[in-house]
């Protein structure tokens, strides 16, 4: 085990899927010398070199575009977004192409693409740098996106995203990316030496887990807002309340199996994200619980999240953004309905 | 049709003069030496079997049997001209029209209408054919191409010399992706990695309605001054001369040259689609004026004037065309509605809970109608 920050785990997870597979590429802007603007990439250009490391026109629909030719030929292009609010450019090549080859080549072609997003917010930025988008990804059949909470977890899903044969879309909670944690850097390397290592590790990725157990409220948060929820656990708990956590970790598919299993013991729901709550991931999950679970409520499912409103300037966003008041009075309203 | 302007024809790289006399270009006759009278007459057998296909095709939809046909009546010339140009180890990237050069890349044309059909949104394998699916989103596969060319290059299929190795990639595209972000951005990549890339430009004067002066005031091809690709103008309706320049560029994009802008000014002789109305927007005079200018009328005038075409070799390709009219026919009836869970298959490549639970229960869905004896 060694300790490291998030950033830190990205960056092993990158060399260690770079040493693996020859094909993986990293591409985008500024990822080059500079080592991304958040250093994610620090050290991998001095590295492995300029033909793996490559610094890209400025054009993020250029991009994914070519990098989708090259997966064509067998590269496994892992992509940087420089910010959450910058993808825009791209979303017609992620959506109406990325997403779609699989099935317009009837299976023919794979396209094994990982697109890095550092998202959410939180950081005191400017406009388009703290936005959650994705929800417009999971909305796309073709497309998986997937998010870390530790570096634990941003360490081995990484790689297993570069190992999946389809596209998959990196959400990083930028917010936590100097947040420390202990590593164990040999479990996903046996994982994706096996024989069946992109198919075990493209099923591992897709699933969530418990990161609280608790009795008397599932509170479900993904990327940026575990850490809060277990904040809100540890301060619930003192007023008496026993606090399930679940850290989603994959937005699609999401598993909802293990909320509905969660929610069938403790009756009472609360989904927390950043992501404004209108046709967000929340109201995706709420509506499976209710499908699901529906007779196992003593409460409405809440959601706590983002508002149907630009994300604000930054001397506003701990308003905008879930903190610890708005969870523990969901929290609340769940346990006095 | 301007006379005169950025979208005339003048300038153009032309070897054929549309009444079908053989005229030089210095800069390009050379690059159409290797074309016999055997080759000459292949060509236009192919550019005439496109064509009765297309029209097949257009008589399907009338009928009911297709929702959509894309006709490419009227540039069979730019089609057949580069594709002859090509061979195996170049690979090729089509917008959506391009039926002749899937013809010349040996794709079985009554299969591409799986596709018009509403069966499928690809119809043959790709990499059999070297030869990538149709792109509906205007110009979205010009950045693909441009990865895919850069990926060749870093493979090492480019500039070693060996031309049984050494390949390049060539992109279609008409004069309206032209205006797109994705082609400016190709065009960027493709320069600044020296990718080995050929963007084919059909210009065939039209977006749907819109003439070509809506997308651009300088010509075409000149948009690669900007971007440090050298360019070319062609008469699109020239097929020596399509294959001309598409062999120089080529040559030029194998061997390590970099990208190459090529403009095929051309005519789209029928309707953008079976669902367009082409009277709204242009005059009968324009139509007339084109209709002089026919590609395969070109050809066929030139190899006559050689003594290398004669009624029984139009009376050949005739009986040939009705017999694959006959084939497409019969082919497109007899395909069946795909089986209803067929919409579920390779959404992804590894299982994915939501496609899985939803294909579950569609066929538990299904199965609830057969076990009430409502339908078989």
């Amino acid at each position: 085990m060694t300790q490291m920050t998030m950033a830190g785990a990205i960056n092993r997870g990158l060399r260690a899927a770079m040493d693996r597979d020859e094909k993986v590429l990293l591409m985008g802007e500024d990822i080059g010398q500079l080592g991304g603007v958040f250093r994610v990439t620090d050290g991998l250009w001095k590295d492995f070199g300029p033909d793996r490391v490559m610094d890209t026109p400025l054009a993020e629909s250029g991009i994914v575009g070519t990098g989708i030719g090259m997966a064509m030929r067998g590269y496994r292009p892992v992509i940087e977004i420089q910010f959450d609010g910058f993808i825009f450019p791209a979303y017609d090549q992620i959506t109406t192409q990325l997403a779609k080859m699989h099935y317009r080549s009837n299976g023919l072609i794979n396209l094994p693409v990982v697109i890095r997003v550092p998202f959410a917010g939180g950081i005191g930025a400017i406009e388009h740098h703290s936005e959650s988008p994705e929800a417009l990804f999971a909305h796309t059949a073709g497309l998986r996106a997937i998010t870390p909470a530790t570096p634990q977890d941003a360490y081995d899903m990484i790689q297993q995203a570069i190992a999946s044969p389809d596209p998959v879309l990196f959400f990083e909670p930028k917010a936590r990316y100097w947040d420390k944690g202990e590593v164990d850097e040999t479990r996903v390397s046996a994982q994706l030496d096996a024989e069946d290592g992109p198919s075990v590790a493209t099923a591992e990725m897709s699933r969530g887990r418990v990161a609280r157990q608790g009795a008397d409220v599932t509170l479900v948060a993904y990327g940026p807002t575990v850490r809060l929820a277990l904040q809100a656990a540890d301060a619930a708990a003192a007023d008496g309340t026993s606090i399930e956590v679940i850290d989603l970790r994959s937005i699609s598919p999401l598993d909802s199996a293990t909320v509905v299993r969660s929610a069938k013991r403790t009756g009472r729901v609360v989904i927390v994200h950043e992501a404004p709550t209108t046709y967000g991931p929340g109201a995706e999950l709420s509506a499976r619980v209710m499908e699901q679970a529906f007779f196992h409520l003593h409460a409405p499912v809440l959601r706590v999240g983002g508002f149907h409103a630009p994300y604000p300037g930054s001397k506003l966003e701990h308003e905008y953004l879930p903190n610890l008041d708005r969870v523990l009075d969901a929290v609340d309203r769940v346990m006095t309905h | 049709m301007e006379a005169h302007g950025p979208h005339s024809d003048d300038d153009l790289v032309r070897l054929l003069t549309h009444t079908g006399e053989r005229v030089s270009r210095p800069d390009f006759d050379r690059y159409a030496e290797d074309l016999d009278a055997a080759t000459l007459r292949a060509m236009w057998h192919d550019m005439s079997l496109t064509r009765a296909f297309d029209l097949e095709a257009t008589s399907l939809q009338r009928q009911g049997e297709l929702g959509l046909w894309v006709q490419s009546l009227g540039q069979e010339a730019a089609q057949i001209g580069s594709g002859y140009a090509m061979n195996g180890t170049d690979f090729v990237f089509p917008s959506y029209r391009e039926h002749g050069v899937a013809y010349t890349r040996g794709v079985d044309l009554p299969e591409i209408l799986r596709i018009f059909r509403g069966l499928q949104h690809g119809a043959w394998d790709p990499e059999a054919h070297r030869f990538h699916l149709y792109t509906l989103v205007i110009g979205a596969h010009s950045l693909h191409a441009t990865g895919y060319a850069m990926a060749m290059d870093r493979d090492g299929l480019v500039g070693t010399g060996d031309p049984e190795h050494d390949g390049a990639v060539v992109c279609y595209f008409g004069d309206g992706a032209t205006s797109q972000g994705d082609v400016n951005e190709a065009m960027v990549f493709a320069a600044v990695n020296n990718a080995p890339i050929v963007f084919f430009v059909q210009n065939n004067q039209f977006a749907i309605s819109e003439p070509v002066t809506r997308q651009s005031r300088v010509p075409l091809a000149q948009r690669g001054a900007g971007f440090g690709i050298p360019f070319v103008r062609v008469d699109g309706n020239d097929v020596l001369a399509c294959y001309a320049v598409t062999r120089w560029a080529l040559e030029r994009a194998r061997s390590g040259g970099g990208p190459v802008l090529i403009e095929a000014f051309t005519y789209r002789m029928g309707a953008h689609t079976t669902s367009d109305d082409p009277t709204r927007y242009r005059s009968r005079a324009d139509e007339d004026f084109w209709a002089e200018r026919d590609p395969i009328a070109r050809l066929d005038a030139y190899l006559t004037s050689l003594g290398e075409l004669g009624d029984d070799a139009r009376e050949a390709v005739a009986v040939e065309a009705k017999e694959l009219g006959r084939r497409t026919r019969e082919t497109v009836r007899s395909w069946e509605r795909p089986a209803m869970t067929r919409m579920f298959e390779h959404v992804y490549a590894e299982p994915h809970a939501t496609v899985e639970a939803e294909r579950a229960w569609f066929e538990r869905y299904e199965r609830s109608f057969a076990d009430q004896g409502v339908h078989a």
